[in-house]
This record gives C-alpha cells, sequence and structure tokens, in this order.
C-alpha cells in the first residue's frame, strides 16, 4: 500500500479550521487571532523550510552533513533546556549542562538504536538516523529542562534546609540527596505517564504517522514501543545527567553550597 | 578533657568580598557574644568560620587549620547553627539519627519541649519549637566550637532561660561559643567578652 499523496488544495481545506478559529477569537474577544496566525504560518514555514533540508540531506547522504544537521538540532535543544528555567547558572553554566546532557543522553539512545534495533545500510543513513534524532531529542529536551528547573528552583527555595545538613557536616552529595531525588522524577514522570498511557488515552504520533502512511497496524505498533523504550531511556538518563552536572556546579572544593552561582532570569 | 595551652578558636586575616578582616581568639569554655544591628555582617562572620561562605585567611581549631580537615568534618566540629532553621524531611525524628535521636529524647522536656513533639511532623511545629529543636540537633553532633547565630530569637522569657542553662553546661564542658545575640542582657549574661560588629567588622563594644 502507498501512502496517499496530499496536494496543497487538501491542506487549504484543513487551514479552513485555523481560519474558524480566528473567527471564533475575534467574536469572543480572545484577543488569540494574531497569535494563531503567527504560530500557525510559522509552523508552515518552519515545516516546509525542513522538507526542503532533510530531501537534500537525504539525496546528498553524506554523512559528514548528516553529523552537521544532527550537532545543529542537538545544540538547539541544548539551547532550550538552558532557557527555561526560571534560575541561571553563572557562566553559561545552564547552556553547557543542558547541552552537555542533553547530547550525551540523545547520542548514546540513537546511536544503541541505529547499530542495534533498526541496523539500517549504512548505519548513519539519514532517513533513520536524523527522525530518530528528532524524536528522541524532543523527549530528552523535555526531561532534561524539567529536571533542570526542579533543582534550580528547589535548591533556592530549600537552600535552609541544604545548609542545615551541610552545617551539621554532612557531605555536599548528601545533603542534595532529597533535591536531587525529585528533580529526576520530575524529569522522567511524563515519560512514564507517556508510556501508561499509550494506545489507550492516545494513538502515538510515531505509530499514527505509520498507519496513515499504509504500515500495517501491528509493525508500527513494535516501531512504537521501540521507541518508547529509547525516549525513556533518553529522558532517564538526561535528567540524572543534568541534574548530577548543575549539582556539581553549585559547590565548589570545601563543599560549600554555592547559590552565589545562580541568578533569577529577567522576566521582559 | 584538660584545655589545649592555645586556644580553641582562632581566626586571623579571615575575610571575603562581603565582610572583615577578622581577628579572634576564643578558648575552651569562653564564650564571646556579639552584637550588632542587622546586615552588620554578625551571620556572615560565622558562616565564614564554618567555611560555608568562601572566605581567605586562617582558622585554627584546636591548633589546627581548617583546610587540614575535610569541609564536612570541620563543620562537624565547629558547628553553626543558623537563625533561620532548616529541615530536610517530613517527620521531626527524621532529622535525629541514631544516638542523635536518643539524646533529643532527654533533651526536649529538658527545653520546655512536650516529649511527644519529635514523633510529629514538622508542619505543625511553631517557630520556637523549630527553634530549640534545631539547637538540640546542632548540640547531639557535639561540636568543639558552637555558632549560634541568634539561639533564642524567637523564644520567650522562660525558654530563652533554659537555652541558657543547656548552653552554660557545654562552657563547662569546654566547648567555645560564639553567641550573635540581639539582646544585650543575653550578651552579659552568657558573654565573657562582648564584641559588636559594625559595618562587616568587629570592634569593643
Amino acid at each position: 500500500m502507498t501512502p496517499i499523496l496530499l496536494h496543497p488544495g487538501d491542506i487549504a481545506i484543513a487551514a479552513v479550521l485555523i481560519l474558524l478559529d480566528g473567527v471564533l477569537s475575534i467574536t469572543l474577544q480572545l484577543g488569540l487571532h494574531r497569535q494563531l496566525a503567527i504560530a500557525a504560518t510559522r509552523m508552515v514555514v518552519q515545516l516546509v523550510l525542513v522538507g526542503f533540508i532533510l530531501r537534500a540531506v537525504f539525496a546528498i547522504g553524506s554523512p559528514w552533513l548528516t553529523l552537521a544537521v544532527v550537532v545543529t538540532m542537538v545544540a538547539i535543544a541544548g539551547r532550550e533546556v538552558a532557557a527555561r528555567p526560571e534560575q541561571r547558572l553563572g557562566r553559561f553554566g545552564n547552556y553547557a549542562v543542558g547541552a552537555s546532557a542533553v547530547a550525551m543522553a540523545t547520542l548514546l539512545t540513537a546511536l544503541l538504536a541505529l547499530t542495534t534495533a533498526i541496523r539500517p545500510h549504512p548505519w548513519y543513513d539519514p532517513h533513520y538516523a536524523i527522525p530518530l534524532v528528532g524524536i528522541v531529542l524532543g523527549n530528552v529536551l523535555n526531561g532534561a529542562s524539567l529536571a533542570l528547573d526542579s533543582l534550580l528552583g528547589g535548591v533556592v527555595r530549600e537552600r535552609a534546609a541544604v545548609e542545615a545538613q551541610l552545617a551539621l557536616g554532612a557531605s555536599y552529595m548528601r545533603a542534595m540527596r532529597g533535591l536531587i531525588r525529585t528533580s529526576v522524577r520530575r524529569g522522567l514522570l511524563p515519560t512514564i505517564n507517556q508510556m501508561a498511557a499509550a494506545g489507550i488515552i492516545t494513538l502515538p504520533g510515531i505509530m499514527t504517522g505509520q498507519i496513515l502512511a499504509g504500515m500495517d497496524p501491528l509493525e508500527a505498533a513494535k516501531y512504537q514501543i521501540l521507541l518508547m523504550f529509547l525516549l525513556s531511556g533518553g529522558s532517564g538518563l538526561a535528567a540524572v545527567a543534568v541534574v548530577y552536572l548543575a549539582a556539581w556546579r553549585l559547590t565548589d572544593d570545601r563543599q560549600r553550597l554555592r547559590l552565589d552561582r545562580l541568578t533569577a532570569k529577567h522576566r521582559g | 578533657m584538660s584545655a589545649p595551652p592555645q586556644a580553641r578558636l582562632r581566626v586571623a586575616g579571615l575575610h571575603s568580598r562581603l565582610a572583615g578582616p577578622f581577628d579572634l581568639a576564643v578558648d575552651a569554655g569562653e564564650c564571646i557574644a556579639i552584637a550588632g544591628p542587622s546586615g552588620s555582617g554578625k551571620s556572615l562572620l560565622l558562616r565564614m568560620i564554618a567555611d560555608l561562605d568562601p572566605s581567605e585567611g586562617n582558622v585554627w581549631l584546636d591548633g589546627r587549620e581548617r583546610h587540614d580537615f575535610p569541609a564536612p568534618v570541620w563543620r562537624h566540629q565547629v558547628l553553626y547553627n543558623a537563625a533561620e532553621t532548616g529541615w530536610w524531611s517530613e517527620t521531626v525524628a527524621d532529622h535525629f539519627l541514631g544516638p542523635a535521636l536518643a539524646f533529643a529524647r532527654t533533651m526536649v522536656p529538658r527545653l520546655g519541649l512536650p516529649s511527644d513533639l519529635l514523633d510529629g511532623s514538622v508542619l505543625r511545629l511553631s517557630t520556637g519549637e523549630r527553634q530549640r529543636l534545631a539547637l538540640i540537633r546542632a548540640l547531639a553532633c557535639a561540636p568543639k566550637v558552637f555558632l549560634a547565630d541568634e539561639p533564642t530569637g524567637a523564644l520567650d522569657q522562660d525558654a530563652t532561660a533554659l537555652v541558657e542553662t543547656i548552653l552554660r553546661e557545654r562552657l563547662a564542658d569546654g566547648v567555645a561559643i560564639v553567641l550573635v545575640t540581639h539582646s544585650p542582657e543575653q550578651a552579659v549574661r552568657l558573654g565573657h567578652r562582648q564584641f559588636r560588629m559594625q559595618d562587616r567588622h568587629l570592634v569593643a563594644p
């Protein structure tokens, strides 16, 4: 079975729904029509652009070009992780912590999948490598940013509790144990929920896509299961890495809690 | 334990970007009291001595420099008890481990606290109860130097007297105490010597 290809006219019909939303926003005075129009336009431009870029990258099939695309994606995700928390580690700490955790977790899980489970030829075939990195990255980014936000916010809120333990002679890691644990949990919960709900409450995106593209539902389910494992594994790794990297940046050689290395984000 | 020839706690040229330099010597069994307006640097001094804030200069415990100790060991012996108490677990008893819990059970009634307090939740504690429990928690570590930051700030007269009795016992055991207090009467009652903190420098009153 070949996928049913869409024509611009088909998409235009679907766009009527967005127009309807815009009309509702105006009549109900929700003030959302401007944002809605900008978001919809951005989405179309971004996706079309990505489509063209991927088509070119796939056609060239060079490992270096694939690597360059992957590195760019990871760098942008690292920036997202860094930008979300209210608190900032000094000296571009959020960026360093976010990018290294996201890169480590994503590359590890994507490489594992490409060399063991999916095994395309060659293993770096951009048809597989780039979408795989993309979906892993999306989940890893979410887990890492939640975990980082939880740790940095928590350490400011719980300063007295951490310092009380330090003052009584606890090691830094011992004093941070509770915060580290809750932050990793926070980063992992969405993934756990997503796994538990898969197939019952939602039909996951990949599976939906593959069924629409004409794949047998059971084959699509297998792909989705593999991806769920990858996403959960990646999120877990990223949450743990981001939390420990950030915790290490908040201490020094005398095991102090160095909140002077944190600043609150300016909110425009 | 016989008193060592050198001061129990000695501080020389201790400073940071924020406060100092400070020079100070406290003998075993001696209490020095520091008064001064809020924000004058009293807590900063205690935190630097406990090595909770980065600082330059030297601090010795019984003649041994602080950098010869692993930081947690130093803080266990030169113990800072903050004015704002910190709690990291739900029940009160979780904050006392092993022998500390037995110690706490004997100390709780002596500080005028109900004996079932240890088995309750931290959320139910009043500020005054927290302050006394934090004091017990700190003394359970048997520090050699006790850096007490307003240990009776939230307490009434009776409870204050009970705390002062406990602190005097510690002095008799050879503990050196650096006491930050807002109460001039308490400074005189407990302190063998008094100082004032002014613009982040220590001066004679």
